[in-house]
């Protein structure tokens, strides 16, 4: 019983701990899928509509996708899953191919011809 | 004996021995043209998979068999090659790289004036290239070419040349450079001379009141110029301008850059024009002699990576002017009643700094400072009368930007403090004043990232002369459908006239100037307000697979409070508060098109109804044309090797009738229409690029000849009571043609 207790209040404690340890303004970036400004606005707006997430930033030509954003609210993985679901690849996660194939034909970066065609 | 049959002989006899190898090199040419071996080229006989590859030094070794007679040698980027094989060691084979395509760059063509679907406000950016399309030369000219605002010239003594915004004078324009107030005050009429085409890198337009950070005085719209930057120019440039008026222009900048962070740069500017004109006859030059001396230096400071962006510009400027009769020569004339002259001197020092921090981690989010000085010294006089002021200006802005949540909600916040000294001798009267106030700003920017996106602003400011009062802004954008935008604009301007500094024009009369209230704070008149509100809309697409690009603006000025500018009677010139109804209304349609390839289409129309209530009742603002037409043709050739080129532009202005400040009681002689004849002004330009750094052009301002035949009243008796020159509403100078050529180096 004692044990259990101590266990408790000690889980408490680094819970609490690390609930401080939680940054507000973090950083991160990953690799997202796409090919044009289109797909920019896309993905940002993705992003930037997931609760906690203050900034976001995806360059066409590195393909690197850098935000801030709130640890206390969301978690990267939130970021990549709403980013997979506007229909881009992130990582190993991959978009549906519904999604996908709603995209405008120059935002098809799965086909190696959509990089040429004219991007709005 | 032939050779293969021999080959055949030898390859049975050997065969009993031991497998036959067939051995070789593969090479290339390098672009010295000395032999290199190639690793990894794929060897095999042809129409079969059995193969090899050439090692690290380019040998190969492959086994004979007798179903093959031919190998073929491949590797990526080369031209594949098919050897008979009528020998064991085949020695050196040379591999042909394909020949490289030379790149192909797609490039979309990005208009000189652009108009985003995206700003709340409706603003247009101007760049570089538009500069170059009216060859001279400083700021009021470089509008000449673009619909967003109208150009007129204020006298016919002095040929200045203002702008025009929604049917309204400079003074109610806010004019800023790099975002810091500039031309205000005693450089109100002169001071867009004072800012060579060449040192600006663009100019933003912006109908509606606009933005709160500079303060409460914009009223029709603001104007910002953003000069080329040392750390991005060119590293020298060079520009030299002569018309057939003996005016001459010299425009140089040397850059400097001192190392990835630190630049230097100082801009020159010198122009002079001798010749005395007289084309109309009436004895008055058409155009003053001048002279002017602009001196710029720019340091530029950038580290990226801490985040510290930073400038120190200072400037210093003298401009002469002398105009009147022909036969007048200020050392014997002047103030005699002999003949009539003027001389306008201006000494002029501005410097001013900025710096600006964005923090590394949290880049949404910045501090701004910038602080500027600047002392503006004009003497002058025209005919008897004496003009000089003596302004000297402080000011500074403190600004923060970030964001609330997330980039969608992003705000700007500061603080402001201006000091303006103002010293003025008119005539006998010596006139003295302190304008002091300071300000704090609040703007917030949402943006849904789909249809809506709105800026609204506030500011309070407090004020010696204007009170404290509070200053709403609101722009707001809706996209309606695929690349279409409609927006709307409110907001309120506060400020206090100059009199005498913007409306410098009446000393080059004989009209008696009064004032007629006396209880306000500005020369006994009342700070202006106004309300602007506005609509327009944008649409974007292709017709006929061309870009096209349509506008629609409607916008109206109300003034609460005006300080009247009256010339509705003859010999009079009185300044009195707003006792009524003052309006203005504007509709302008634009079209920009690319006709055919290469050949741009820019065009315009724009109806005014601007009313004042005068003493004598409603009238329609004087020397307002209620409608004008604007096209701009601009055909520019394919670039060739090195940039060659060749480039086009003609433009034509088309200024309906104005109505004129009434003149019936003069004598017949001195008497004018009630209405001015609409006219037509042609301007063009031939510009030919030799490459990347040299170019020449050729051009003709107003070469359909219009001018005003008649552009002072009672030319022949400057002393007596008729003689005014103000009413000028077409141009008083003739054709001119000019020639330049510009050369810079990277």
């Amino acid at each position: 019983m004692i044990k259990l207790k101590v266990l408790t209040i000690f889980s408490t404690i680094l819970v609490t701990f690390s609930m401080f340890s939680q940054d507000k303004n973090k950083n991160a970036s990953f690799k997202v899928q796409g090919n044009c400004s289109m797909c920019e606005s896309r993905i940002e707006k993705a992003a930037i509509k997931t609760k906690g997430v203050k900034f976001a930033s995806w360059n066409s030509n590195t393909k690197t996708f850098e935000m801030i954003f709130n640890e206390n609210m969301c978690t990267i993985a939130d970021v990549k899953k709403a980013i997979v679901k506007a229909g881009h690849d992130v990582d190993s996660l991959s978009a549906d191919i519904k999604v996908y194939e709603k995209l405008p034909p120059c935002c098809q970066y799965r086909d190696p011809k959509s990089m040429e065609m004219d991007h709005h | 004996m032939k050779p293969i049959p021999f080959f055949i002989l030898l390859l049975l006899t050997q065969c009993a021995f031991s497998q036959l190898k067939i051995t070789g090199t593969v090479l290339e040419r390098t672009e010295k043209g000395d032999p290199d071996t190639l690793a990894d080229v794929h060897i095999s006989w042809l129409n079969s998979t059995s193969g090899t590859v050439t090692d690290s030094s380019g040998n190969f070794s492959l086994t004979y068999s007798t179903d093959h007679k031919k190998i073929v040698l491949s590797y990526v980027g080369y031209v594949s090659d098919t050897i008979t094989v009528n020998r064991p060691n085949l020695g050196k084979l040379y591999l042909q790289p394909n020949i490289a395509l030379e790149e192909v760059v797609v490039r979309k063509k990005v208009n000189s004036i652009q108009k985003s679907l995206f700003n709340p406000q409706n603003t247009v950016n101007v760049d570089s290239r538009e500069m170059l399309k009216a060859a001279c030369c400083n700021l009021s000219e470089s509008f000449e070419t673009n619909p967003s605002v109208d150009v007129s010239i204020s006298d016919g003594i002095s040929g200045a040349k203002q702008i025009q915004m929604l049917g309204m004078n400079s003074p109610y324009l806010l004019f800023t450079q790099e975002n810091m107030p500039f031309i205000r005050g005693a450089s109100q009429i002169y001071g867009l001379s004072f800012i060579p085409g060449s040192w600006i890198e663009s100019i933003q337009i912006t109908k509606g009141a606009g933005a709160v950070l500079n303060g409460s005085e914009s009223i029709s719209g603001q104007i910002n110029t953003e000069l080329v930057k040392p750390l991005t120019d060119q590293k020298f440039f060079l520009n030299t301008y002569a018309n057939n008026n003996e005016r001459f222009e010299l425009n140089t900048r040397y850059n400097t850059v001192l190392n990835d962070k630190l630049a230097t740069g100082l801009y020159l500017h010198a122009n002079s024009r001798s010749g005395k004109l007289d084309r109309n006859d009436d004895n008055f030059l058409d155009t003053p002699i001048a002279k002017q001396l602009n001196l710029m230096n720019r340091w530029q400071y950038v580290d990226l990576e801490k985040g510290w962006v930073s400038y120190l510009n200072l400037q210093y400027l003298t401009d002469n002017k002398q105009t009147g009769e022909t036969s007048y020569d200020p050392d014997v004339h002047a103030f005699s009643n002999q003949f009539w002259g003027s001389e306008i001197e201006t000494h002029r020092f501005d410097a001013s700094a900025k710096i600006g921090y964005v923090f590394p981690e949290l880049q949404y989010q910045s501090f701004g400072y910038q602080t500027a000085y600047s002392n503006h010294r004009q003497n002058s006089y025209y005919g008897n009368k004496r003009y000089d002021i003596n302004h000297t200006s402080f000011y500074s802005n403190l600004l923060f930007n970030s964001i609330i949540g997330s980039t969608q909600h992003k705000f700007k916040t500061g603080f402001s403090f201006n000091y303006d000294q103002y010293d003025e001798l008119v005539n006998s009267d010596v006139i003295s004043r302190i304008d002091n106030g300071v300000g704090s700003f609040f703007e917030y920017t949402y943006d849904s990232l789909e249809r809506l996106s709105f800026v609204a602003g506030l500011r309070a400011d407090h004020s010696n002369r204007l009170g404290n009062f509070i200053t709403p802004r609101l722009h707001v954008r809706y996209s309606l459908w695929d690349k279409a935008s409609l927006r709307f604009n409110l907001g309120r301007g506060k400020r206090a006239a100059n009199i005498y500094a913007e409306n410098q024009q009446l000393f080059a009369s004989n009209r008696n100037i009064t004032t007629i209230n006396s209880l306000g704070k500005i020369y006994g008149l009342d700070p202006e307000i106004a309300w602007n509100s506005g609509v327009n809309f944008s649409q974007k697409g292709y017709l006929f697979n061309r870009l096209f690009d349509i506008s629609i603006d409607y916008y109206h000025v109300n003034f609460k409070n005006q300080v009247v500018v009256d010339w509705e009677t003859p010999q009079e010139i009185s300044f009195y508060n707003l006792n009524g109804k003052s309006t203005s209304n504007s509709l302008q349609f634009d079209l920009n098109y690319e006709i055919i390839q290469n050949l741009d289409l820019r065009a315009t129309y724009k109806h005014y109804d601007v009313e004042v209530t005068y003493n004598k009742g409603l009238l329609e603002k004087p020397l307002q044309p209620r409608n004008r037409v604007f096209i701009n043709l601009n055909y520019e050739t394919q670039k060739k090797y090195e940039g060659r080129q060749w480039v086009f532009d003609f433009t034509s202005n088309w200024l309906g009738k104005q109505r004129l400040p009434d003149t019936s009681t003069n004598p017949t002689i001195y008497q004018l229409d009630a209405y001015a004849v609409p006219y037509t002004v042609l301007n063009t330009q031939i510009t030919r690029i030799f490459n990347t750094s040299f170019e020449m052009y050729i051009g003709g301002e107003n070469i359909g000849n219009t001018i005003q035949k008649r552009p002072i009243i009672a030319a022949t008796d400057p002393f007596g009571p008729y003689f005014d020159s103000t009413i000028t509403y077409a141009p008083t100078l003739g054709g001119i043609y000019y020639i330049g050529l510009r050369y810079k180096i990277k």
